[in-house]
């Protein structure tokens, strides 16, 4: 596990306040994801945390603060250059394909808006890096079953081949036994391109699956930033954490019903 | 392999076997509802009679007889002839051209209009929406037949600016649709993710918000040809459409009404004629709603 100190941080949120309208929803947040690190945000729903998420995407304008990705400050939009560095996965496979376009469609799409070409190739060569079988190229999303569109959602979010991703609760719309394809497909993808991952999930498991550190949200604040390990022994030092952590089971590697009893690394 | 199993192959091996099955299966879907067939007939007979007019008409639609005024229908004059002794059925025959002229022009210039003022206006939302659609309502809270009038009483009788004038009030009822409908969508996750992945306004509103805005509108103005129709009749019935000796629907209507109590025939004819092809154009977009929208469950 890399530390923040000792290399760029991939993303460095500082004093970063959004609000919606007349609503402000994430008060004083601050943190940084070293390169090649795997962060998770957790909180209960409405803490906050696919907000920070947005914001850093720049689907969330309404902010202040600092936002900068691989050092360099976030403007408050979208913007060509910012999205071959950093690419977003949504929660609900079933709402982040167009209805009427191909999953080629989809994949060539911002191939085509970059300007970069093969762009056949490059859809074929993805669809593999996903997992995904080449009959499926060709079909319409209503044609695909939910892991199999999060699988074409993460393959759109690599065509640009970013270093950042930014993972909105990626597996929660999907069912306990797509959920471990799933996530070993992002653990798989992470070693090989050696992405870094901001994570947003209300799932320990995961994060002790997939995350190196993690930074807990309650009310549109951070609460604790702590170490995965911390998952394996219980060391929180905030009391709502320490709820948090004993509302979902304790130690998730001791929790027989749980996700993580699915969840084998494939290596 | 046969060329249906080709269409409706599960995993078609490029972009046009794609969306030629899924055409095909949106053909097979609306050919499995009867009175969308009934209508896409009608449709099509309007279609053949206005190509092949001059062929099917026994006799000009303006050359005058007056020793044959006013005949009954019969095996010689089918619908009868009108007060200048024309062959009704020839007229009704070249009014088909007017009439699908009318008909094909005023979609074509409000169907896209009213669609990307809609889209603009529900995809930017704020003082955008609140200007175009401004705008928006105040054509809308004019009658349509009293708007076209005011228009056509501006630029001047004829079937050029009857034209215009009804493609200038059909596109708000458009402009309306196309933003309630990209309304629904403007925030859904498929349009964000092209804006993360550098897509401009331009490219989401041309290639992902209007494609989902045309079934709806293809429906809509499927249905709104009946209105058309009838408006230009309308107009031509009050002398501001097609002039004489145009064979017109509505102009031959609003002629035989001198004579309707004793001569029924020249007023009837051209009516029977709008109500069929109004009708068509009605069951071909109930069948079309049921095929293209995905909230009735056609997408399936």
């Amino acid at each position: 596990m890399s530390s923040p100190e000792s290399s760029q941080a991939a993303i460095s949120l500082k004093d970063l306040d959004i609000s919606y309208g007349d609503t402000k929803v994430v008060r004083d947040v601050s943190f940084d994801v070293a390169t090649g690190e795997s962060f998770a945000l957790v909180g209960e729903s409405g803490s906050g945390k696919s907000t920070v998420l947005k914001a850093i995407a720049g689907l969330a304008p309404d902010w202040t603060g600092e936002i900068s990705v691989l050092g360099k400050p976030r403007g408050h939009g979208t913007d060509r250059a910012f999205s071959e560095t950093c690419q977003m996965v949504f929660q609900d496979p079933y709402a982040s394909l167009h209805p009427r376009k191909t999953i080629d469609t989809v994949l060539s799409e911002p191939l085509a808006i970059h300007g970069i070409g093969k762009r056949s190739e490059k859809v074929v060569e993805m669809l593999g890096a996903v997992g995904l079988d080449q009959r499926f190229r060709f079909r319409f999303p209503h044609q695909l079953s939910g892991g199999q569109r999060q699988r074409v959602a993460i393959a759109r979010a690599l065509m640009l081949e970013p270093k950042v991703m930014l993972l909105d609760e990626p597996t929660s719309a999907l069912d306990v036994s797509v959920q471990a394809e799933i996530l070993n497909l992002l653990k798989r993808l992470r070693r090989e391109q050696g992405l870094t991952y901001l994570m947003v999930t209300h799932n320990l498991p995961v994060v002790s699956f997939m995350c190196d550190r993690m930074a807990v949200m309650n009310k549109g604040r951070i609460v604790e930033i702590a170490p995965k390990t911390a998952l394996y022994d219980g060391s929180f030092a905030d009391p709502y954490t320490r709820d948090l952590y004993a509302a979902s089971g304790g130690n998730p590697d001791a929790d027989p019903e749980g996700t993580a009893s699915h969840l084998k690394d494939p290596a | 392999m046969s060329t249906r199993d080709w269409l409706l192959d599960d995993s078609p091996a490029t972009l046009t076997q794609a969306n030629l099955g899924r055409a095909w299966r949106m053909m097979t879907a609306l050919m499995r509802n009867p009175l969308a067939v009934a209508g896409l007939l009608i449709i099509l007979l309007l279609l053949a009679t206005a190509l092949f007019a001059p062929w099917i008409a026994p006799e000009s639609p303006v050359g005058q007889n007056l020793q044959a005024r006013l005949l009954p229908p019969s095996a010689e004059h089918w619908m009868g002839t009108d007060e200048l002794g024309r062959d009704i059925f020839s007229r009704v025959v070249y009014g088909s051209r007017i009439t699908l002229m009318i008909v094909a022009l005023v979609a074509v210039i409000s169907a896209p209009l009213g669609l990307i003022i809609g889209a603009v206006a529900g995809y930017f939302g704020g003082w955008v929406d609140r200007i175009l659609m401004g705008l928006t309502d105040v054509f809308l809270s004019l009658p349509k037949l009293i708007l076209a009038l005011a228009f056509v009483a501006a630029l001047g009788p004829g079937i050029e600016n009857a034209i215009i004038a009804i493609a200038i009030t059909a596109w708000p009822a458009y402009a309306r649709i196309a933003r309630a409908e990209t309304l629904t969508f403007r925030n859904a996750e498929y349009i964000q993710a092209v804006r993360l992945v550098g897509g401009s306004h331009t490219r989401i509103i041309t290639r992902h918000v209007l494609p989902l805005c045309t079934s709806s509108m293809i429906v809509r103005v499927t249905l709104d040809m009946a209105g058309i129709i009838l408006t230009a009749a309308g107009l031509g019935f009050l002398g501001l459409g097609a002039q004489p000796p145009l064979p017109e629907w509505g102009a031959m209507i609003s002629r035989g009404r001198t004579f309707i109590l004793d001569q029924w025939w020249v007023a009837t004819m051209p009516g029977f004629a709008i109500i069929l092809v109004s009708l068509g154009f009605c069951f071909l977009g109930d069948g079309l709603r049921d095929v293209l929208d995905p909230k009735q469950g056609g997408e399936k």
